[in-house]
């Protein structure tokens, strides 16, 4: 039983402890401003943007001590879970706009602008590129992506954001705060990619702090691993800056780079190695943790990850002979592949696997390949990671479960008595979970399409020509997180010449994308406040 | 010897009468009326108590006791009655369990060489129905089937079809089959010892000994229609049906399985990934007709009364099921369910029974089988080398032993014999002997 709320007298009899909800998100906030001192730190070694880093995080810190004040010592119930993690999504990727609005406009009279002319001056557009920031998805407003325009440390932020949103700032608050060791579970479980979270340790905290530990160990190898080839000489683009601001960036499967040409930038040595990284970011990191407890074989035998690399490999094996039979033009960044082995196997592969995992990384302008190429990536824009692993879209563990439930209907229609349970690797699929799947699913479909017809509309509305592929393109990348999507939205374009409402929309579907909708959605139900 | 009998139903029962013409028997019930009819049924001393009490058990002088066999009902119950006969008594005990997974404990803690439970032997009466029945299904026509000799040696009791080409002809006749003996013809409440002239009759049950693929193809041979089963249809999802799906799956089948409750279907569905689990009623006839079980080569009915699986495995015999078996609750109904036509009718009280009198007497012999309620018994013993029938011809042995015994199989360094009158017994062979009840005791001792 859910005591009713009875606050100060108020009458409304919610269901639901707003208060201490929000002094939850308020502790996580106080927390965020303790990581602003990263790109402070760049700040002060690159001389720009010291005061701003330094205004944002007191201005975080005294939001967050704010909605602290709310409830000294706050008691987590089922309900408030969802509140707390959709409200906590919402509360940093505003907060997070802090950085880019005071870098774009000072304050009169006191701070002189560091970014005059920054596209992120626009509220709007700062919320877009912060909540693709913390939901990893990577699509981006900046038309200009250079550090004459943006300093070192705004654009490092940029990167911070979807590191600080990859493995999750939920499972990171349980990790560090002892508060939520009552209810952690709940949290990470709405907060969490995939059909839910599997306890590796007997407290929620350990399992949260392992996730975030397995996390950090890929990211700091990636980073010095891509400094390494640096050194040695393979990678003249990628220093320490790059290294770091790239490795911030792969495992939590964002997207975003400092780069206006993304992996394009860099030399043919470092593609190859990020591919990997985006493979281990779309894979569900408890794995890993089996991997490290002495359980190697549970990686190959988990019917996802099998799942999942196949996908890839298909996809990339398709995509491959496309490329080699001529697909794309001989392009700028990307360059020739028609009749190229090496670099069609690498186009293809980087593509594939940054659209699976929803990293939105790009090495190749995939707008002007032909339909073909495109629409394949279009189609892997919905696969998307696996559950438990920092990537976005539905989900290789869904799509695995839905195919095998329309072969049980299958199988039921000539059969009507045979019971059939869904297995997943010898695992029984509790049916409860199966609807949940499908539920899932269904919405994520509708929500798609419903979505589209929006911002085609929306931009009809204002007069802008905005084909069915570029706004389901642009869709299908919010929504899953991917970022880049085809037209004017690709890996080189961006999402700037949007309506304000659409890309209103699109914060709204990023958001509700990095949740899995059914967390955020139950909060505009009666039901869920009330009775 | 000493023997403490525990539950007086219809295992502990028929334990206590066949034991108790050659051991002393003491039978504990809680049951006063039990206790009564068991005084002036069978020559036993009947205590009223409770077995799991040491009070009881030392009534019935615990400590002198050299077995003690329980066999109540209720599996908690029987382990409980090994541990505490333990707590005074160095007995061999006995449990009687009916869920397997006591059954895995035990043997989990045996493996490892521990002791488990106070419990020394532990017969698990629904897997062993299970497996018996698995097992029978196997070879075509078959009513019994036991394996020897680490399974090198098989023994099958097989009914003699009118139709068959057997039937009508001498022993000499139908012996052709070189690694086959037949060791004997039990007709009506007779045993008959085969001779050369010995002339097979229609519904004789006949007993052989020999390889294994032999007596298989012995089987199919009487009856040529049927075939290894493949297709095979179990009713009721009980712990038997279960466990005989489960074996029929390690055997590479894919059986299907009908079971009325939704929950235990789902259960069942979840636990055997290769059986198809139907959740239907099995006596609808109009199901068993759209899931073709007519063309099922073996059905099994293992539901929760005997008159249902009565009505399923004769419903799905005459929709043209080849071979059924059902799982019979109340052992006294075995001879009247296959007299109304079901194939085989298995009692896992009676074959818990078997298994537990058969372990009692493996103090010479190896391996025991029961034949026919216990009339005749199917035994393997190993020649000692200092046995006097070391170096003598099997004609000649057959001469100084009762009538009845009939040398079935020699097993010599891991291969089968097939014993004619000029093999000589060697010491270390072990030979699968059919030999009638009376004579059992006097056998073993003379080998």
């Amino acid at each position: 039983m859910i005591p009713l709320v009875s606050d100060g007298g108020t009458d409304w009899d919610l269901r639901v402890d707003w208060r201490a909800s929000l002094a939850v998100v308020g502790s996580v906030l106080q927390y965020l401003s303790a990581t602003l001192v990263l790109p402070l730190t760049v700040a002060v070694i690159y001389g720009r943007d010291v005061v701003t880093f330094a205004l944002a995080a007191l201005c975080t810190l005294l939001v967050g001590l704010a909605l602290g004040r709310l409830d000294d010592e706050p008691e987590i119930g089922n309900r408030e879970g969802f509140l707390i993690v959709a409200a906590t999504w919402l509360a940093v990727s505003v907060v997070g706009t802090v950085p880019y609005l005071l870098a774009a406009h000072g304050i009169p009279g006191l701070l002189a602008p560091t970014s005059p002319g920054s596209a992120l001056a626009d509220p709007v557009d700062a919320l877009f590129e912060s909540m693709s920031g913390f939901t990893t998805t990577g699509a981006t407003v900046l038309a200009d992506i250079s550090f004459d325009t943006h300093s070192h440390a705004i654009m490092l932020w940029r990167q911070l954001t979807q590191w600080l949103g990859g493995m999750g700032i939920v499972v990171l608050a349980v990790a560090i705060l002892p508060e939520l060791s009552v209810g952690g579970a709940q949290l990470m479980d709405a907060e969490a990619p995939g059909v839910g979270i599997e306890k590796l340790t007997p407290r929620i905290a350990e399992t949260a702090r392992v996730l975030w530990l397995v996390y950090l160990a890929f990211t700091v190898a990636e980073i010095l691993l891509l400094y390494g080839l640096h050194l040695a000489g393979f990678a003249p683009e990628m220093g320490a800056y790059n290294a770091v601001a790239h490795g911030l960036t792969t495992l939590p499967t964002g997207g975003f780079s400092p780069e206006a040409d993304s992996i394009a930038a860099f030399s043919a040595v470092v593609q190859w190695v990020v591919i990997p990284f985006m493979v281990v970011a779309g894979t569900n990191f408890a794995l890993f943790w089996h991997v490290v407890s002495g359980e190697p074989r549970r990686l190959f035998a988990d019917a996802e990850f099998r799942g999942y690399l196949g996908i890839m490999a298909v996809l990339t094996a398709v995509l491959t002979g496309l490329l080699f039979t001529g697909t794309a033009p001989v392009l700028d960044l990307g360059g020739a592949t028609q009749g190229v082995a090496e670099n069609s196997l690498r186009q293809a592969a980087f593509q594939v696997v940054s659209i699976v995992t929803t990293t939105g990384y790009a090495t190749s302008d995939f707008v002007q390949w032909d339909t073909s190429g495109q629409y394949l990536l279009l189609f892997a824009m919905f696969v998307g990671g696996s559950g438990g692993s920092t990537g976005g879209a539905v989900k290789i563990v869904r799509w695995l479960v839905i195919l095998k439930v329309v072969r049980r209907e299958l199988f039921t229609t000539v059969h009507p008595d045979a019971v059939r349970p869904i297995r997943l690797g010898g695992t029984v699929i509790d049916e409860r979970a199966i609807h949940g799947i499908t539920g899932f699913t269904l919405a994520y479909v509708l929500i798609f399409f419903v979505a589209t017809a929006l911002v085609i509309v929306d931009a009809g509305r204002v007069g802008e020509s905005l084909t069915l592929f570029e706004g389901a393109g642009g869709v299908a990348a919010t929504l899953g997180n991917v970022g880049p999507a085809f037209g004017g939205l690709g890996p080189f374009g961006n999402y700037a010449a949007l309506p304000a409402t659409s890309r209103l929309l699109m914060v709204f579907l990023m958001w509700i994308g990095r949740l899995e909708i059914i967390p955020v959605l139950v909060l505009l139900t009666d039901a869920y406040w009330r009775s | 010897m000493h023997v403490i009998v525990v539950g007086a139903g219809q295992v502990g029962s028929n334990i206590a009468a066949s034991l108790a013409d050659t051991h002393d028997v003491v039978v504990i019930d809680t049951d006063g009326e039990r206790v009564d009819a068991l005084t002036y049924d069978i020559d036993v001393l009947a205590i009223e108590g409770d077995g799991a009490a040491l009070d009881t058990l030392r009534e019935a002088s615990v400590s002198e006791a050299d077995l003690l066999i329980a066999s109540t009902d209720d599996d908690e119950t029987n382990v409980v009655v090994c541990g505490t006969a333990k707590v005074e008594s160095d007995a061999f005990t006995i449990a009687r369990v009916k869920r397997p997974q006591y059954l895995e404990t035990w043997e989990h803690a045996v493996d490892a060489g521990n002791e488990a439970l106070g419990v020394d032997f532990m017969v698990c009466s629904d897997l062993l129905a299970a497996r018996t029945m698995v097992e029978v299904m196997g070879v075509p026509t078959a009513q019994d089937v036991k394996s020897f000799a680490d399974g090198l040696c098989r023994m099958a009791e097989f009914k003699i079809p009118a139709k068959s080409a057997v039937a009508g002809e001498t022993v000499s006749e139908a012996d052709r089959f070189p690694g086959l003996t037949f060791a004997a013809v039990i007709r009506g409440e007779e045993v008959v010892v085969p001779r050369g002239d010995t002339v097979l009759e229609p519904e004789d049950d006949l007993v052989v000994i020999g390889r294994p693929d032999e007596v298989e193809a012995f089987g199919a041979a009487l009856a040529p229609d049927q075939t290894n089963p493949e297709e095979v249809v179990i009713f009721g999802g009980s712990e038997i049906g279960y466990q005989a799906a489960r074996l029929f799956t390690e055997q590479g089948l894919s059986p299907r399985l009908v079971e009325r409750d939704p929950d235990r279907a789902r259960w069942l569905a979840e636990q055997l990934p290769s059986v198809t689990v139907m959740q239907h009623d099995a006596s609808d006839q109009e199901f068993l007709e759209r899931e073709n079980v007519g063309s099922a080569d073996v059905v099994i009915a293992a539901l929760e009364t005997d008159q249902g699986n009565l009505l399923a495995t004769l419903l799905a015999k005459r929709l043209g099921a080849d071979r059924t078996a059902a799982v019979v609750d109340n052992g006294e109904f075995t001879d009247l369910f296959e007299a109304v036509g079901v194939d085989v009718a298995i009692s896992p009280r009676r074959v818990t029974a078997e298994e537990i009198t058969r372990f009692t007497r493996t103090r010479y012999a190896e391996t025991v089988s029961i034949i026919e309620d216990d009339r005749a018994e199917i035994v393997e013993l190993e020649v000692d080398r200092d046995s006097e029938v070391v170096g003598r011809r099997v004609a000649d042995l057959a001469r100084d032993l009762p009538e009845s015994v009939v040398i079935g199989s020699i097993t010599r360094d891991g291969e089968l014999l097939i014993p004619r009158g000029e093999t000589t017994i060697e010491a270390g062979d072990h030979l699968v002997v059919f030999v009638e009840e009376p004579d059992v005791d006097a056998v073993t001792a003379a080998l």
